[in-house]
């Protein structure tokens, strides 16, 4: 090991720590000699960080409402003045971004993002996949301080190490200017049905060969009837038929599921990054030279819109 | 109030993507606005329109030899285009780039700056956050809707779980997503009037930032670029009424039925 020291910016969610903090504690601990996490909010998470490798646990404390953005990056950037970590590996996710974002203005160092594998190399090789997938860049920092980097989920494995509790080291963020002023006044949670996309072992996604905005409501159904979830292709996403939740690929979320079922998606590489590592992969489309084919396990070249409902009443009978 | 709006010339996404000798994408073909870039734009003339004044600038870094892609922007109704060009920007990073718009940005002394989530070529996504850092302004992410009220922003920041209501004091920072406004098409008038619409372009001299930018300023390297392990294509069948059983069967096959 050429790495001395990696912090992982573990992310805390409903009591618990994200999947994808997991995933980054799990790997860095391969990596490097010493792993610590860095967290924020007023849950105890050290059981966890410590079950998962790392030692020592930096907590910036409750945020007051503040976006965590500002306040985490602040107080890392305090805490590596005085240690010197060789990277801080931080989940790609809303909040991730912005801590990664802060911290490089801060430190005056650089982020590598999207990044999907990290490797020793006589120090920190990154992973990035280029072009949807088909080729991955491999780089590395140069200059002195930490490099920052931007992990995708589920890039690697959770797994638990057995490790003790880490201890908790309080990690003030201090005075933050206009900042830190961006405040949460409400939270909403929206009504989920069936599985999370991220989580689901069966998604359903449709794309632009729907044709219209009501025609996504068959790839929902589709999804309920699998029990799996309904994930969206960027391009119907921005013409605004379904919120950026649902969507997977480079912008939005990677899946792995199962299955895969894409419905009137041609597979620009932009969407083929985020589930192209799905275990199976069905495709529907009208184009026979749709992208998509290329790495589909099963291709019908058809009409979604006829293909679906046909699908759907089978699904029903099966159910009946 | 006066919005600024990030904008990026990309090349044409729907074409093949190519890097050149020194690992940089090729840009060498035809430039246009970032689809992506399209909304910001949108959304700051409807927030000036309600604001009953000001205007919109939109400002980019990148090659000013094609403005076609500002030229866009300006015709949807933004006053006025500064990009920052100049050779030496080729290899610039995100934080690089945070710091060329910033100092471009600092000139205008906006109210509030919008961009993109993140580029449709590049997807570092972490440009307008550093952004902010360097304005010392504060950031709002992933908004679906933004309001000002005052000198207060109101935004619906997308979560995980569904959605935040989030406050900050102007001037401040806000990427939108896609999709959250109906950009305008540009009338032939407003093609019309961007021709002659103003726009500045600003060299690394012109703000000071000689030792900031391109690769050396970037502090990574790329090792090499390798190719990714193929997947295989499966079957493939044109559907003659036989589609879904086809997939019911598929489904069984993996256990999935």
């Amino acid at each position: 090991m050429t790495l001395n020291a990696l912090w992982v910016v573990v992310e805390p969610a409903n009591g618990s720590l994200t999947t994808t903090s997991l995933e980054l504690l799990s790997h860095a601990r391969t990596l490097a000699s010493s792993v610590a996490a860095v967290t924020w909010g007023t849950g105890d998470h050290a059981a966890q960080a410590g079950e998962y490798g790392a030692t020592t646990l930096y907590s910036v404390g409750d945020l007051a409402g503040a976006l965590p953005g500002a306040p985490v990056a602040a107080a890392i950037a305090a805490l590596a003045a005085s240690e010197s970590p060789d990277a801080v590996l931080v989940p790609t996710s809303y909040d991730g971004r912005d801590i990664a974002a802060r911290l490089s203005a801060r430190l005056d160092r650089p982020v590598l993002t999207n990044v999907t594998g990290l490797v020793d190399e006589g120090g920190l090789v990154t992973e990035h996949p280029i072009f949807g997938g088909t080729q991955i860049a491999r780089a590395r920092f140069t200059g002195a301080g930490p490099g920052i980097v931007l992990v995708r989920a589920k890039s690697f494995a959770a797994e638990p190490s057995g490790g003790a509790p880490a201890s908790v080291v309080t990690a003030p963020a201090g005075e933050l200017g206009a900042e830190g002023a961006a405040r949460i006044t409400a939270t909403h949670v929206e009504e989920r049905q069936g599985p999370k996309l991220e989580e689901a072992p069966v998604v359903v996604s449709g794309g632009r060969g729907l044709g219209e905005s009501s025609r996504y409501a068959l790839v929902e159904e589709a999804a309920r009837l699998l029990n799996g979830a309904a994930g969206a292709s960027r391009a119907i996403v921005d013409a605004g038929w379904v919120p950026y939740s649902h969507q997977v690929g480079q912008t939005g979320k990677t899946v792995k599921p199962t299955v895969y079922i894409a419905c009137g998606i041609s597979g620009a590489t932009q969407h083929m990054v985020g589930m192209k590592g799905s275990k199976n992969i069905v495709a529907i489309n009208k184009d026979p030279d749709a992208p998509i084919f290329q790495i589909a396990d099963l291709g019908i070249v058809g009409d979604v819109n006829t293909v679906l409902p046909s699908l759907i009443e089978a699904l029903k009978s099966r159910a009946s | 109030m006066n919005v600024v709006v990030c904008v990026k010339q990309i090349p044409d996404p729907a074409a093949p993507q190519s890097l050149d000798a020194s690992y940089n994408l090729n840009r060498s073909g035809k430039l246009i606005l970032d689809e992506a870039d399209t909304y910001g734009v949108e959304m700051a003339l409807q927030l000036v329109d309600k604001a009953g004044g000001g205007e919109v600038t939109v400002v980019s870094m990148g090659s000013a030899d094609d403005l076609a892609g500002l030229r866009n922007a300006l015709a949807m109704g933004a006053a006025k285009a500064v990009i920052v060009s100049d050779d030496s920007l080729r290899g610039t990073d995100a934080l690089g780039t945070a710091k060329v718009l910033a100092a471009a940005i600092r000139k205008v002394n906006p109210d509030l700056v919008l961009a993109a989530t993140e580029s449709s070529d590049g997807y570092t996504g972490t440009t307008p956050v550093q952004l902010a850092e360097l304005l010392g302004m504060p950031s709002i992410t992933f908004a679906k809707s933004v309001t000002v009220n005052g000198d207060t922003l109101a935004v619906e920041r997308q979560t995980e779980a569904g959605y935040d209501e989030v406050t900050a004091p102007l001037p401040a920072v806000v990427t939108v997503t896609a999709g959250v406004v109906e950009p305008r098409y540009a009338s032939f008038k407003g093609i019309m009037a961007a021709k002659s619409k103003p726009v500045e372009i600003l060299s690394v001299a012109d703000l000071g930032l000689a030792d900031q930018v391109g690769p050396a300023g970037a502090r990574q390297a790329i090792v090499d670029v390798v190719t990714a392990e193929a997947r295989q294509a499966g079957e493939k069948y044109v559907d003659d009424g036989d589609g879904a059983t086809k997939i019911v069967a598929f489904l069984e096959s993996i256990k999935v039925l």
